[in-house]
């Protein structure tokens, strides 16, 4: 076993990460702020993926990576008005079943609408093949995918710490009535946070529909590794999903390495050892109306 | 072909994962374990209330009655079952139905092992079903064929692989359309014999973790052994893992002569998509395979040497009149599912038709008896009377060289039959040594 192999899967694990963190940063700005675990966050990816393939199309690649997590977003504006805004203050309970029901319900709807069989979607022509460096390789198209990743990053750490938009989010999440009472409504910060964490799981799924099978129930098997990110990172904290979505990928690469059945496990077992050791996760906030 | 969803309880129904996400101990997670739970068994009370039987009522007509899987991570193939057998219902209700009665089909999601049975029952003794054809996951079959076996109707297994639901838990009322992995195995091993890519050389398997996966690695093992190479490395692949880049560079690292896929439903088409994207050197092969796989990885990416049972290019009379009535009414190509419950019905028609009966036995007997079936392809086939496999031909598929595709399903090149047309057809299928099967 030679220190390089590590090091690869290590390298490859940072990758990795990259892609649970777009679709875990939006559930967890949901959930800071508005309080719903969104369990139809995942179809929102998958209509990503969808709209994707479809655009492509007539587009391009480029046009796709524009147009479909915009086009979700506003898709966003009408989940958050019509649907999620009635259950802010009401028991959480209530929002996971809508959320939940609503999972399912977009889910038979892909089916309908597209059919059951994955639709074939392929890397773009100028991001096939691989890069070396020196020993170690690298999909071309997966460092696109992490260059986007890194854009989308900045723009929304800039976007919550350097602008009055996200001072007012940012205090929102922790002290909401005080908000209030200085009187600055937070519905419509709460609409363009819901259109922001959507447009992201719309963009993971773009990214992703080229390397994995666009097919109905995408959206369900990529929410158990953006909850698990999420788990870990901590609540509200930006940085905290960030070092969990890379730690996922890193400790997954190892353990698979050594010992790949248990590659999808290693996962729900540094949730684990996270949750014992700090409840609130690495960089979790203490927010009090969740305590 | 099939893939089993016993173990794999995140697959089962539509989008509840429910197994693993209520490990993930969100906030609210034990809540949603609590909602998740109610929820599934709100679902299951919903499947065993069953409809009043109001088609009993229409006792002049024969009822058929279907079983497939129609979300999850089998979806894609129940959805060519389920357009097929409307197909094959109507042709035959057009052709003036069966012993002179119309066909009624019921079509059921059997979702997981416990709905499958419980279907199945409904299916047979509340609304009349005259027998039962259907199923890709082994495990629900294995259920269905139990519950065929206590009302003593027919039970014709159109899409599950697994050698031991032919052996060790064979049963009298159980034909089978669908190869076994065994012989899936013999199919493309023999055409990777005489590409030169067994004997002597080191293999690199990646295999589904769970029931399907083990007993594709097992048979595969067997085949490989005996014909002088060795499968180096296997690793066996979560069936939720949606990202193989950790794999891909475990297989550059060990440098392999061949790579074999024993990977199940859409971990094949994120394979051969993510194994496209890194480019690797090594040929590739599988031993288990679904078209449905292979057209959503898409013509850029599709490459190596695949079994099927069908293909929609296979050039027989009665072929050619499948494949054109399918796409009539679908607008696209059947495949190799679509082709199952095709046989599977056609089977049954022809047994019913023959003996004039709908009587159980006499139909058994009638196939036990070695009844010679139009199978789709160039040579008939015949159910074996000790196990009720299907002996048939076997096909491999591999790439279409760039450009030659015509539409977007037509980028796979069908290989000749496997036995060729001077060896017997149970050359390639389990033998009695390997797979006993005892009817009790």
């Amino acid at each position: 076993m030679q220190i390089v192999f590590l090091l690869e899967q290590i390298l490859n694990g940072l990758l990795v990460g990259g892609y649970y963190l777009l679709i875990a940063l939006g559930l967890s700005l949901i959930f800071s702020l508005g309080g719903i675990v969104n369990l139809a966050h995942g179809a929102f990816y998958a209509i990503g993926a969808y709209l994707a393939v479809e655009i492509t199309r007539y587009l391009g690649f480029t046009g796709a990576v524009f147009l479909s997590p915009l086009l979700v977003a506003l898709l966003g504006i009408l989940f958050e008005r019509f649907l999620l805004r009635r259950f802010y203050s009401a028991d959480p309970i209530l929002g996971l079943l809508l959320t939940f029901g609503l999972s399912m319900v977009a889910e038979q709807l892909i089916r309908i609408l597209w059919g059951a069989s994955p639709l074939p979607a392929s890397i773009p022509a100028a991001f096939k093949g691989q890069i070396m460096v020196g020993d170690f390789m690298y999909s071309r198209y997966r460092l696109l995918m992490l260059a986007i990743v890194i854009v989308a990053l900045t723009l929304i750490w800039l976007l919550l710490n350097k602008t009055s938009f996200g001072r007012v989010v940012r205090a929102g999440v922790q002290k909401p009535d005080m908000v209030a009472v200085l009187g600055i409504r937070l519905q419509p910060y709460m609409t363009a946070i819901v259109m922001l964490g959507v447009g992201l799981a719309a963009l993971a799924g773009v990214l992703f529909a080229p390397i994995s099978g666009v097919q109905p129930a995408m959206g369900a098997e990529i929410m158990t590794a953006a909850f698990v990110v999420v788990v870990i990172g901590g609540l509200g904290s930006f940085w905290g999903v960030v070092l969990a979505a890379v730690l996922v990928g890193v400790v997954r690469g190892i353990t698979i390495q050594f010992y790949a059945p248990a590659g999808e496990a290693s996962m729900y077992l540094l949730m684990l050892l996270v949750l014992i050791f700090r409840p609130r996760g690495l960089l979790g906030e203490r927010i009090e109306r969740f305590e | 072909m099939e893939q089993d969803q016993s173990t794999s309880g995140s697959n089962g129904n539509n989008g509840t994962n429910d197994s693993t996400t209520s490990s993930t101990a969100s906030p609210a997670s034990a809540r949603r374990r609590r909602i998740l739970q109610a929820g599934a068994a709100a679902i299951a009370g919903a499947s065993t209330m069953g409809f009043p039987a109001i088609v009993r009522a229409q006792s002049d007509k024969i009822i058929i009655g279907h079983l497939t899987p129609r979300t999850g991570f089998l979806g894609p193939m129940g959805e060519y079952a389920v357009m097929s057998i409307n197909l094959a219902v109507e042709e035959q209700n057009k052709a003036g139905g069966l012993l002179g009665r119309q066909l009624t089909l019921l079509s059921e999601d059997s979702v997981n092992p416990p709905t499958a049975s419980s279907k199945a029952q409904r299916l047979l003794e509340r609304d009349g079903a005259a027998l039962l054809i259907g199923e890709i996951s082994s495990a629900s079959a294995l259920g269905i064929a139990q519950v065929a076996q206590r009302n003593k109707k027919l039970f014709m297994n159109t899409g599950c692989n697994s050698d031991e639901l032919r052996g060790k838990s064979c049963n009298k009322f159980m034909f089978h359309i669908e190869a076994a992995n065994s012989t899936y195995v013999k199919a493309c091993g023999q055409q990777l014999l005489q590409n030169g890519l067994i004997k002597g050389k080191k293999l690199y398997a990646l295999t589904a973790d769970y029931a399907f996966g083990h007993d594709l690695l097992r048979t595969a093992k067997v085949f490989v052994g005996a014909n002088g190479g060795t499968i180096a490395n296997d690793e066996l692949v979560p069936t939720d893992a949606t990202d193989f880049s950790p794999y891909l560079l475990k297989i550059r690292q060990a440098k392999p002569d061949l790579v074999i896929s024993n990977l199940a439903g859409n971990q094949i088409t994120n394979f051969i998509k993510q194994y496209s994207e890194f480019g690797l050197p090594f040929p590739i092969a599988g031993f288990g395979f679904d078209t449905v796989a292979a057209w959503g990885a898409g013509a850029d990416n599709f490459a190596g040497t695949w079994p099927t049972t069908w293909h929609h290019d296979v050039d027989s009379p009665s072929s050619r009149a499948f494949v054109a009535a399918f796409i009539k009414k679908y607008g696209k190509p059947p495949e190799n599912q679509a082709w199952g419950e095709y046989v599977g019905f056609r089977s049954v028609a022809q047994a019913i038709a023959e003996t004039k009966s709908l009587d159980t036995m006499k139909l058994i007997e009638y196939f036990e008896k070695g009844a010679q079936i139009d199978i789709l392809k160039g040579r008939k086939g015949v159910y074996r009377d000790w196990d009720h496999q299907l002996m048939q031909e076997m096909y491999t598929i591999s790439p279409k060289p760039k450009g030659r595709a015509k539409d977007q399903w037509d980028f796979l090149q069908l290989g000749a039959a496997v036995p060729g047309p001077n060896a017997p057809l149970d050359s390639i299928a389990p033998t009695m040594q390997e797979n006993a099967c005892k009817f009790s």
